[in-house]
């Protein structure tokens, strides 16, 4: 019982500072561009307006652009101010281009000669800093990932990660399309999500009274299907948990993800 | 009178008699607005399921310099996702330069292999114009190829485009 009580309240702190609370997403300028040569600028934050940087800065430690052919691009002129961070990135190739920040974290709570001591951090970290001493230790593995595309010239082809909570477009998405429908499968460790619950919302709710969020659960196959109302930038986000942890002394695994989707007017 | 006759003449010197002729007119209004750009322009002939059947023209930006027009082609939207980002421009007898304010008339024939390979059904004409800091429109006028009568199909933008007229001749 007060391993379920403190499990929980551990979650309920953590989780307030990230998925809970806030939003978090990437904003790209455009993400359909000509021909290789143009450039992006992504604006990342959290918020909870979609898409307003108006509380904190998205941070861009575990960003990495993934360029048509598999390489990695490095992002230009990053910085990070009170409400965002941005980045420009330069789209050489021709193809899509997949932007995502993936923070994998571990949070722990132990005691260590009776005081009760809270730690997030990377995994690589936690045995060197967790105290060998420490007691009544309880870990839980974070994985979120935050991602868009942006594609140059022809789309080309966006293969799974196969590690955690991911969204994988069976519908290009620089394909986008109001009052078309599009399909999208969501796997963990690339493995079909199935009966997953996704939000989608669509950007501007400054300036709507209604958050106009649509609501569908994956197949059998991890697969959900949204004809999109509008056209306007869309946030997809889902999250899960299991028991499928890295770490050996996590308990609990708990993944999100957070994607954003420009849908044109045709 | 003087482009009439130009045109009799044309007609003339090509034997256009013997061909199954689709002429485009199509207007670009003369807009009373601070900033003027010419439109980028398309015009290509669809299937009743949106694929591509023919692609007649694109006019843009040509001469900047590095190639620099094609960065907003993606502004003609519908024509990028069919034809634009599966194309490597300029393309000999399909890009052109913008053009101003006015009538233009384009001239497309059975004798010309984007034509001739129409096989008999229904089609659609589109026209696809984007404007720099302005807005962007696209008209379809549908007909059915080869016409067994002289035809004349019009249809009326709102904003970017004046008339279009489709003219079949069998």
């Amino acid at each position: 019982m007060s391993r379920c009580v403190s499990l929980a309240l551990l979650l309920a702190t953590c989780l307030a500072t990230s998925a809970h609370a806030h939003r978090l997403w990437l904003l790209p300028s455009a993400t359909v561009l000509s021909a290789p040569g143009d450039w992006v600028t992504v604006d990342a934050a959290v918020s909870n307006e979609l898409f307003y940087f108006n509380h904190v800065p998205l941070r861009l430690d575990n960003l990495s652009i993934t360029s048509p052919s598999g390489s990695k691009i490095a992002p230009q002129n990053m910085s990070t101010g009170k409400f965002r961070s941005t980045f420009d990135a330069e789209l050489s190739e021709a193809g899509t281009y997949r932007i995502a920040v993936v923070n994998d974290a571990l949070i722990a709570s132990y005691k260590e000669n009776g005081t009760v001591k809270r730690w997030r951090g990377r995994p690589e970290d936690f045995a060197r800093q967790i105290p060998a001493n420490a007691t009544e230790l309880r870990v839980v593995e974070m994985s979120n990932r935050i991602e868009t595309f942006v594609t140059a010239g022809k789309p080309s082809e966006i293969l799974a990660v196969g590690k955690g909570l991911e969204l994988v477009p069976i519908t290009h998405p620089t394909d986008l399309f109001a009052q078309e429908p599009a399909r999208f499968r969501f796997l963990i460790d690339g493995e079909p999500a199935a009966g997953l619950e996704v939000s989608i919302i669509p950007g501007g709710i400054r300036y709507r009274d209604r958050l106009e969020e649509i609501r569908v659960t994956t197949d059998a196959e991890g697969d959900f299907t949204v004809t999109w109302p509008n056209p306007g930038m869309y946030w997809i986000n889902a999250s899960a948990q299991d028991d499928r942890t890295g770490n050996r002394q996590a308990s609990e695994r708990r993944l999100n993800y957070s994607g954003t989707f420009e849908v044109m007017a045709p | 009178m003087r482009k009439k006759l130009s045109l009799t003449a044309c007609a003339l010197l090509t034997g256009t008699a013997t061909a199954a002729d689709l002429n485009v007119s199509i207007e670009i209004p003369r807009l009373n607005v601070a900033e003027y750009h010419r439109p980028y322009l398309a015009v290509w002939i669809e299937r009743p399921d949106r694929s591509v059947a023919a692609h007649l023209d694109v006019w843009y930006d040509v001469n900047l310099k590095n190639h620099e027009g094609a960065k907003w082609l993606k502004d003609l939207r519908s024509w990028w996702r069919r034809i634009g980002r599966d194309l490597r421009l300029p393309a000999d007898g399909i890009s052109g330069a913008t053009r101003a304010p006015g009538t233009h008339e384009l001239r497309f024939s059975d004798r010309q292999p984007a034509i001739a390979r129409l096989a008999a059904g229904e089609y659609r004409l589109v026209v696809e114009a984007a404007r720099e800091v302005g807005g962007r429109e696209l008209l379809e006028i549908p007909f059915r190829w080869p016409s067994q009568s002289t035809q004349r199909l019009e249809a009326r933008g709102e904003h970017e485009l004046g008339a279009v007229i489709v003219t079949l001749t069998p």
